[in-house]
């Protein structure tokens, strides 16, 4: 008996699992088979990682004695800071309160950087110059503090470890209206107050500094940092140092009421080393006293570190190099396939088109993420203690700054090259597509923050809102609005915060994506 | 030569994003030039500003675009197979790039000239609405002034060598996206890698041998003492980048199959 011929069962269409490994599978055999785009990735990997270490051994800090040996001090949240003044203490052994009326504080500031003549210095008002009261774990730089102080042209105001600062009673101090202010310490809590006439206090703030020992010191400090006199227009670029100044306030009326052995007053310039500080010309930190009188000079400033070291990400240069390969890959990644005509093929064996594009941002986005991540990671890990070697001191960052900035940069050369991709298949056009994604990418950047010919408004705004927004998420170091300084891209500060400007950038890429698989869908090819 | 240069002259005539792309250099040069005027405000009339160079800030857009066109004026030939046909007819090959060079160069001339014209213009009627105006002791941005007069001239002979410099990096590369990447990543990256390096010496050293930082020197009319190379130096150092783009293109169009 004859078998009946049976016709083999019709296969089955591959389920929907199997067709998108497939898919995938296919897109990631198109892009390695191309020995030019592999090499390119390569490549974007190798020049970041290489001009990371490049920079790490080419960067020299210099200071007048040869390579700089001072570390930034870190203050009680890890964070860099800057801790340089003029204290008058004595120590403080149970609770206690110290109340002193401030009847001047004057500032003068350097002129020798005006090409006017030799070194000397005039007059200025200093905004951000502080004098008051300060109760100090110990007087060296980085410990838990809270002070109560008059400044320049902020008004009252209390400060502690660095980062708070509420503001107090507002106006200046001068001889006609002096201002009061008190400290008074409750084991680990300490308040200020401030008053206008010595017999109404007004409580600016409470604060609780964990783990403080029994003895702190407490006493009268004069600060002023460095001070650029304002242009009118605010390019973007420039340096945020500024001349030295140095404030010097006139208290008097001290008073102590509780805990306070005996002794005297002893004077301490709390800085970090000769090369960490500079006076103006022909001034120098210390204290009068004559009778109840306090006459103290101080320069420096007490406030979270923004500048004058080197952040961990100034190893990160060649990314842009890298990305520029990247961004090429990408847009040849799509366009090749129209122009070879492959593209046919593409959609003829996959008709769901959306889900081509998809594969090809899958695969696009897994390569260059690997490629960035290599080449970052090599970059900060390998360049930063380069670097430190060479003298430079970096800026402290938690773990957890630096992952992100690592891991951040590699995202965000992904994401760029999926926007790469989503262009292209919109243009479908190579050399219009890499010309617009660089623009789009690179010019901003370009312009705000590397080359400044842009007003900051102008550069503001392009950071905001044109792709080149997420290159923010490299930036390691917070604007404190209590600080004054230059937060221009030019110096790593970007108007958006670091996750906020990275979400721009995907929100480009979407864009770009969406609009390419809806024309995609409606074109032919 | 005088027909490869009409055939040079009749193959871009001919191809409609010729003109599109020109236009475009020109208008988004002084889009954005008027767009920088708009955005700078000199409240206190007393700024360290270069009203020359605020002006022809769209000089950083208008060179990509003109980049585009003339890295495409090669790579279009590449990419449709046309090369051989161009090859067979002129075998003299450096005679096909001295055409095509021509050809570029006097469209990028005539183009710069409208661009810079209009940038200068958006500048002369906005600045002084803003604070940097004769009013305040700025020069007037008029061609009566040398330094302007200087800016203006070195910017339109800028974007001439640029175009020369991409027609270069294309008959090196023969792909047309490759290429552009090669350009524009010579043009941006080396502010950008100058400006995060360590090194002072190393910093302006970039500055002075980077193809744009030396070419846009050449815009400034004022602080020319911080420049990091002087004007027309810069435009030299351009012009030494362009010569080695033309000199390894030639070489290579003339060693290679096509």
């Amino acid at each position: 008996m004859t078998a009946a011929t049976l016709t083999p069962p019709r296969p089955g269409t591959a389920s929907d699992h199997d067709g998108y490994a497939r898919l995938v599978h296919a897109e990631w055999t198109k892009f390695r088979t191309v020995r030019g785009w592999v090499i390119a990735v390569i490549v974007a990997a190798l020049v970041t990682l290489l001009l990371g270490l490049y920079t790490g051994v080419r960067s020299q800090a210099g200071c007048v004695n040869g390579p700089c040996h001072y570390t930034i001090p870190t203050g009680p949240g890890g964070e860099a800071v800057t801790d340089t003044y003029y204290f008058v203490h004595r120590p403080l052994t149970a609770d206690g309160t110290i109340t002193v009326r401030v009847t001047s504080l004057t500032s003068v500031i350097d002129t020798a950087m005006t090409p006017q003549g030799p070194a000397r210095t005039e007059p200025a008002l200093v905004p951000w110059s502080k004098t008051g009261l300060i109760i100090s774990a110990n007087p060296s730089q980085g410990s838990a503090y809270a002070a109560v102080m008059v400044t320049g042209s902020h008004a009252t105001r209390m400060q502690w470890n660095y980062t708070g600062d509420t503001p107090g009673l507002a106006g200046g101090v001068s001889v006609a209206s002096p201002r009061w202010l008190r400290l008074t310490r409750a084991g680990d809590v300490i308040t200020g107050y401030d008053s206008d006439n010595g017999t109404s206090w007004t409580k600016i703030g409470t604060v609780t500094l964990p783990g403080l020992a029994a003895t702190v010191q407490a006493g009268l400090f004069a600060t002023s940092p460095g001070y650029t006199a304002p242009s009118g227009q605010q390019l973007t670029g420039g340096s945020s140092g500024g001349a030295p100044t140095d404030a010097t306030a006139i208290f008097d009326r001290v008073s102590l009421q509780g805990g306070w052995p005996g002794g005297s007053w002893v004077g301490t310039s709390v800085n970090g080393g000769p090369d960490s500080i500079s006076y103006p010309a022909g001034t120098e930190a210390g204290y009068r006293q004559v009778g109840g009188t306090f006459t103290v000079t101080g320069s420096g400033d007490i406030a979270p570190g923004v500048s004058g070291a080197t952040p961990v990400d100034a190893s990160l240069a060649g990314v842009f190099i890298g990305l520029i390969a990247v961004i090429v890959v990408g847009a040849l990644f799509i366009t090749t396939e129209y122009r070879r005509g492959l593209i046919r093929v593409t959609l003829a064996a996959s008709p769901r088109r959306g889900r081509v594009l998809a594969a090809k941002a899958i695969v696009l986005g897994a390569v260059t993420f690997t490629a960035g991540l290599v080449g970052s990671a090599g970059a900060i890990l390998l360049g930063i203690p380069l670097l430190r070697a060479n003298g430079n001191a970096i800026d402290p960052t938690t773990t957890l700054t630096d992952a992100r900035v690592i891991a951040g940069t590699a995202a965000l050369v992904a994401v760029l090259a999926i926007f790469a991709l989503g262009v292209g298949t919109i243009l479908r056009h190579g050399a219009g597509t890499v010309t617009v994604v660089i623009t789009a990418i690179v010019l901003p950047y370009l312009l705000a923050a590397a080359f400044p010919v842009l007003p900051a408004g102008a550069a503001d705004w392009l950071l905001r809102v044109t792709p080149a927004a997420g290159f923010a998420i490299k930036q390691v170091i917070p604007a404190y609005p209590q600080v004054a300084g230059s937060y221009t891209p030019f110096n790593d500060y970007f108007p958006l915060e670091p996750w906020a400007g990275f979400a721009v950038t995907c929100a480009w890429a979407a864009l770009a994506l969406a609009l390419a698989a809806f024309l995609l869908r409606r074109r032919d090819a | 030569m005088k027909r490869a240069l009409h055939a040079e002259w009749t193959k871009l005539r001919t191809i409609a994003s010729t003109f599109w792309l020109l236009l475009a250099a020109a208008a988004l040069t002084s889009a954005v030039s008027a767009a920088a005027a708009a955005a700078t405000r000199c409240p206190s009339g007393s700024c360290a500003d270069d009203p020359a160079k605020i002006s022809l800030t769209g000089i950083y857009l208008g060179q990509a675009v003109i980049a585009v066109l003339a890295v495409m004026a090669v790579s279009g030939e590449y990419g449709t197979g046309m090369i051989r046909l161009t090859l067979a007819a002129t075998p003299r090959r450096l005679t096909v790039l001295a055409a095509k060079a021509a050809i570029v160069t006097g469209l990028t001339l005539i183009t710069g000239a409208i661009a810079v014209l209009g940038s200068l213009l958006a500048g002369r009627l906005i600045l002084p609405g803003h604070g940097i105006g004769p009013s305040h002791g700025y020069p007037a941005l008029s061609f009566s002034d040398g330094p302007v007069l200087r800016a203006g001239l070195g910017s339109v002979l800028y974007l001439v060598l640029i175009a020369l410099l991409s027609l270069g990096a294309a008959t090196m590369l023969r792909e047309a996206a490759a290429a552009i990447g090669a350009v524009l990543g010579l043009l941006y990256l080396f502010p950008i890698i100058a400006a995060a390096a360590g090194n002072a010496t190393v910093s302006r050293h970039l500055e002075q041998i980077g193809p744009m930082t030396a070419g846009l020197a050449i815009q400034a009319t004022t602080g020319l003492n911080s420049l990091p190379i002087s004007p027309w130096a810069g435009l030299g150092v351009l012009a030494a980048w362009v010569a080695g783009a033309l000199v390894l293109g030639g070489l290579l169009l003339r060693l290679r199959d096509a």
